[in-house]
């Protein structure tokens, strides 16, 4: 394809960019709604406890009042369940087990932050004001906050439906052959891990605002959703029962997602539920203490693996065992993501050929767990690579080499793993060459020496990723359980005058889309890009979309757009072999340009899309007027990211503290359409993956089930002068399934980050005679692990 | 109960009734309409809200509007010379695409003109890191925002502002 300045490969500065930089972004809060009302939510203080009585007398009475709805309202109206729509089956063929999620608890608690009531007012103080004044007698019972011991004997219940608070038990692989392999090992590294949970942040809270038109009964929703049409299908089709037709899901401007903002939540469903009730139209933002408990988090697995190799340091076999937290109820699609998009990447880049997992799913009185950016694919890369390098350094192997000599060869490719996936593309070697180029890893030995004599400990770490994203054939989502179909829409829709609007079921909340989009449309079809407007986010507007999360955007959504545009292009053909007076088999499309081969008879596209619209000299009997074309794509197979990260971290051992010194991440992300874009986000993606490694974790105290690290007091998040710049660079193969050979970049920062620093940190403190560090590796963490190691060493 | 406040928000003077809890951000989002400063967190961390008051970088959600009176308060949408014309600092974002999902943006910017001018145009990779302490960004990773800052340093002085 040809590198036009602002075609597929340029460095396009965003067209977004305008708006959010002068104040204008257009967010649901920002909405302005007349005679709007306010929404506030009283959540549970306690984990789990049976609602004896709510008296709202009082908060009714309260000045500015409207409305107040609990349980008992939604449940007389017959509210549905939030549902989860991914079924996962048992080991036995059983479906996993889906206790009920009502939008407000009807008689008990789970969690801290679970709904129980709703109080709607003229502004949000009195809201807010007034659901204190609700009166809840609360029988507080106790509850189950230990995801290690929640499948134990005597742990407290959290759903009489899930018997041992067992979700589902399931495996994938053959036990008995890997058990086989495991009995002929040369050596097998054995490694115990923890994969704290994190709690997403956006940095723009959630919100709904949803308004009622009586005179045509129609509902509006403004959400802060990554897949307006997937939120509207749940709410129609499951929760509300408000038929599709009758309501438009509008996500405008979003702030940022990391998937939180893919799921359907109980309050864009009472927001909804309310409106007609109220009669007015219904605003609710959450605050950030709310995004903390009712967002749904992230990661959260203990997990035991091992690791079977022979003499020469080849892998025979994986085997893991994991506990993966499903909090108190299922969100959307938190079945899949310790299943489908966990045990199924355990191959990583490596020809093992034998794995086993088994994962248990567990409920537990916290918050619903379910996909947060890499969802699934860190927590398998993390268990991976650090069983890798701990293999390494045990055999006294170069983590570098190791890795070299267990990669899938560019020439095994399409590569078939033994946990389903079939790798389509990739050629790991030349990255991870790189990636010690790039980062000098020759030159390490001699840093480290230089820091030890600064009396500071340097280590490195290596993480080599493989993802599987951009979801993907439907048909073998559905014979994985996924309850929707998985492709994207787009409609290149052209004006008489000339210009564009690309519509598109993808939704940006960051990614720049608007940008990229056109840059594909621009490069595919010659219209200059100011000439194209994206259009994103209105169900009243755009095709039926999937939405975006997994890296799908541009492999899938992209896709679609190239789909809409080859339509273009061929019925551009027709009309311009009319007006050329030549046959359509003749006829080329260039640059804009269609041209009879082998003259210099042409006709501009513009002119073309004229001719459609003003149908006056016009094929009209073969040919419809009109520019307008659409296209659903739906994938052949995952794509698969690929690269090495390299960290290089310097640790003080009087404090702890751990310094991150040096960054690379050298991917693959086959095609790239702007290098500007996949850069940033690569670099914020790096930047969650070190935050989970060094800063992150969400703390419920065990007993209690309090959310301890309930605000951005008590939560690290990551900061600009926690991390460094970061080296980064690209090796391209293609993927040979999509018309644009791109893969997806959107989650690999954060899916290789944390195994990279976190083997740093081990090789920083592997002198010392230390294995390992529980993640996040803080501070107070590495500081006493150190000063355990000492205690050792001096017994 | 209502107390009236007046201010110049942008170079114009305006004035409304508010409660005396009421945020300086929620007099500007709520009252005026003006949603370009945003709101992130619900403990002064996240910087989202940054605007000036007389000249000084704030976190608007830490300061009643009734203490912003008589002040001269200048927010995101007040920044650029002109419809047409961006501010170095925002060209800076822009060119270093120091932003994505945009929602940090405003309180950056805002945050970062203030630094500039409080290091005298002058500033190291180490002290932009430093300074940026109060503004989170989940999506940029900061690699950009540090480059934006560091770009825009001497364009502000160039351009005199
Ligand atoms: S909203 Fe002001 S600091 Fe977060
Ligand atoms: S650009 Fe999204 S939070 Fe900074």
């Amino acid at each position: 394809m040809t590198a036009a300045p602002t075609g597929i490969g340029a460095r396009v500065k965003r067209t977004e960019d305008q708006r959010f930089l002068t104040g204008r972004g257009r967010y649901v809060d920002d909405l302005a709604l007349a005679r709007p009302t306010y929404a506030y939510f009283l959540r549970s203080p306690h984990a789990h406890a049976k609602i004896r009585s709510i008296d709202t007398a009082a908060a009714a009475a309260m000045p500015g009042v409207v409305r107040i709805f609990t349980g008992k309202d939604t449940a007389e109206a017959k509210v549905g369940s939030l549902i989860c729509g991914w079924v996962v089956k048992d080991k036995d063929g059983n479906p996993h087990k889906a206790p009920g999620h009502p939008p407000i608890a009807i008689d008990t608690v789970r969690y801290v932050g679970d709904t129980v009531a709703m109080v709607v007012a003229e502004t949000a103080s009195q809201a807010r004001d007034a659901a204190e004044a609700i009166k809840v007698d609360y029988q507080v019972q106790p509850a189950c906050v230990d995801l290690a011991r929640a499948l134990d004997k005597g742990a407290a219940q959290v759903h009489p439906e899930a018997p041992g608070n067992l979700c589902y038990d399931w495996e994938i692989g053959v036990k008995a052959d890997v058990e086989a392999a495991f009995a002929k090992a040369a050596h097998v590294t054995k490694l115990d891990l923890v994969n704290n949970r994190l709690i997403p942040n956006a940095m723009e809270p959630r919100a709904a605002a949803a308004d009622y038109d009586a005179g045509t009964g129609q509902y509006t929703l403004w959400s802060t959703s990554q897949n307006p049409h997937v939120l509207r299908l749940i709410l129609s089709a499951f929760v509300l029962g408000i038929p599709e037709h009758k309501l438009r899901v509008v996500a405008p401007d979003v702030g940022g997602g990391f998937g939180s903002k893919i799921f359907c939540y109980a309050d864009e469903t009472l927001v909804v539920w309310a409106a007609p009730r109220v009669g007015r139209p219904i605003k609710w933002t959450a605050e950030r203490n709310e995004s903390f408990q009712t967002d749904a988090h992230g990661r959260d697995h203990v997990t035991h693996a091992e690791l079977a190799l022979d003499k020469d340091g080849k892998f025979l076999a994986l085997k893991v065992e994991t506990i993966a937290n499903m909090g108190s109820y299922l969100s959307t699609f938190s079945t899949a993501v310790p299943t489908y998009l966990y045990a199924t990447l355990l191959a990583g880049q490596y020809t093992t050929p034998l794995i086993y997992a088994n994962v248990k799913a567990a409920f537990t009185h916290t918050a619903p767990v379910d996909a947060y950016r890499g969802a699934g694919r860190p927590e398998a890369t993390f268990v991976i690579e650090s069983i890798v390098s701990k293999a390494a350094a045990e055999l006294k192997i170069d983590p570098a080499e190791l890795r070299r000599r267990n990669f899938i060869p560019s020439t095994a490719f399409p590569y078939q793993t033994p946990v389903a996936l079939q790798y389509d593309s990739g050629n790991y070697p030349p990255i991870i060459d790189e990636a010690t180029k790039v980062s000098d890893y020759k030159g390490f030995e001699g840093r480290r020496a230089e820091a030890k004599s600064r009396g500071k400990l340097r280590g490195i770490g290596f993480s080599s990723y493989i993802e599987a994203c951009g979801l993907a054939p439907s048909q073998v989502i559905g014979q994985l359980g996924g309850g929707v179909g998985q492709w994207e829409a787009a409609q290149i829709r052209f004006n008489p005058t000339g210009n564009v609007q690309v519509l598109t079921g993808s939704h940006s909340h960051g990614q720049g889309h608007e940008t990229t989009f056109a840059q594909i449309v621009s490069d595919k079809l010659g219209v200059p890009l100011e000439q194209i407007e994206v259009v994103h986010g209105d169900t009243a507007t755009t095709p039926f979309g999937m939405g975006s999360y997994g890296s799908r955007s541009l492999a899938v959504g992209g896709s679609a757009i190239m789909k809409a545009a080859d339509k273009i292009i061929a019925k551009g053909k027709k009309i311009a072999a009319h007006l050329l007076e030549a046959s359509v088999a003749d006829i080329a499309f260039e640059n804009g340009t269609f041209k009879v081969a082998g003259t210099d008879k042409a006709v501009p596209l513009g002119q073309v899309v004229f001719a459609a619209y003003v149908p006056h000299n016009y094929p009209i009997t073969e040919v419809e007027p009109g520019m307008d074309e659409n296209a659903f794509y739906d994938p052949a197979n995952f794509v698969y990211p690929a690269g090495t990260q390299v960290c290089e971290v310097e640790i003080d051992p009087e404090t702890g503290t751990t310094e991150i010194v040096s960054f690379t991440a050298i991917d693959d992300f086959g095609n790239i359409i702007n290098p500007m874009i996949v850069e940033g986000q690569v670099h914020g993606g790096i930047v969650q993956g070190v935050g989970q490694a060094l800063l992150e974790n969400a703390v419920y105290d065990k007993s209690s089930g309090q959310l301890i690290s309930g605000s951005f007091m008590d939560y690290t998040m990551p900061r600009a002068d926690d991390v460094p710049s970061f080296k980064v660079g690209y090796k391209v193969t293609p993927c040979p399934h999509n018309p644009l050979g791109v893969k997806g970049c959107g989650e690999a920062g954060a899916i290789a980050a944390p195994a990279a620093v976190m083997n740093a940190v081990r090789d920083a403190l592997g002198p010392l005679g230390v294995r390992d560090v529980p993640m996040p590796a803080t501070p107070l963490a590495v500081w006493q692990t150190i000063q355990g190691a000492q205690r050792k060493a001096a017994e | 109960m209502s107390i009236s406040v007046s201010m110049t928000v942008n170079g114009k003077a305006v004035s409304g009734k508010v409660e005396a809890r009421t945020l300086l951000v929620q007099f500007l989002r709520e009252n005026l309409s003006m949603t370009g400063t945003h709101v992130g967190c619900d403990t002064s961390q996240c910087g989202a809200c940054v605007v000036h008051v007389d000249g000084q970088s704030v976190k608007s959600c830490t300061m009643l509007a009734v203490q912003a009176e008589g002040a001269k308060v200048m927010t995101i949408e007040g920044l650029a010379p002109s419809a047409d014309k961006l501010h170095p600092m925002q060209e800076a974002f822009r060119d270093n695409h120091a932003l994505q999902c945009g929602f940090c943006t405003p309180g950056m910017v805002m945050s970062a003109v203030d630094m500039v001018k409080r290091h005298n145009y002058q500033l190291d990779e180490a002290t932009v890191r430093r300074e940026l302490e109060g503004n989170l960004c989940r999506c940029t990773g900061y690699h950009n925002i540090v480059k934006a800052i560091l770009a825009a340093a001497p364009a502000m002085k160039a351009a005199g502002v």
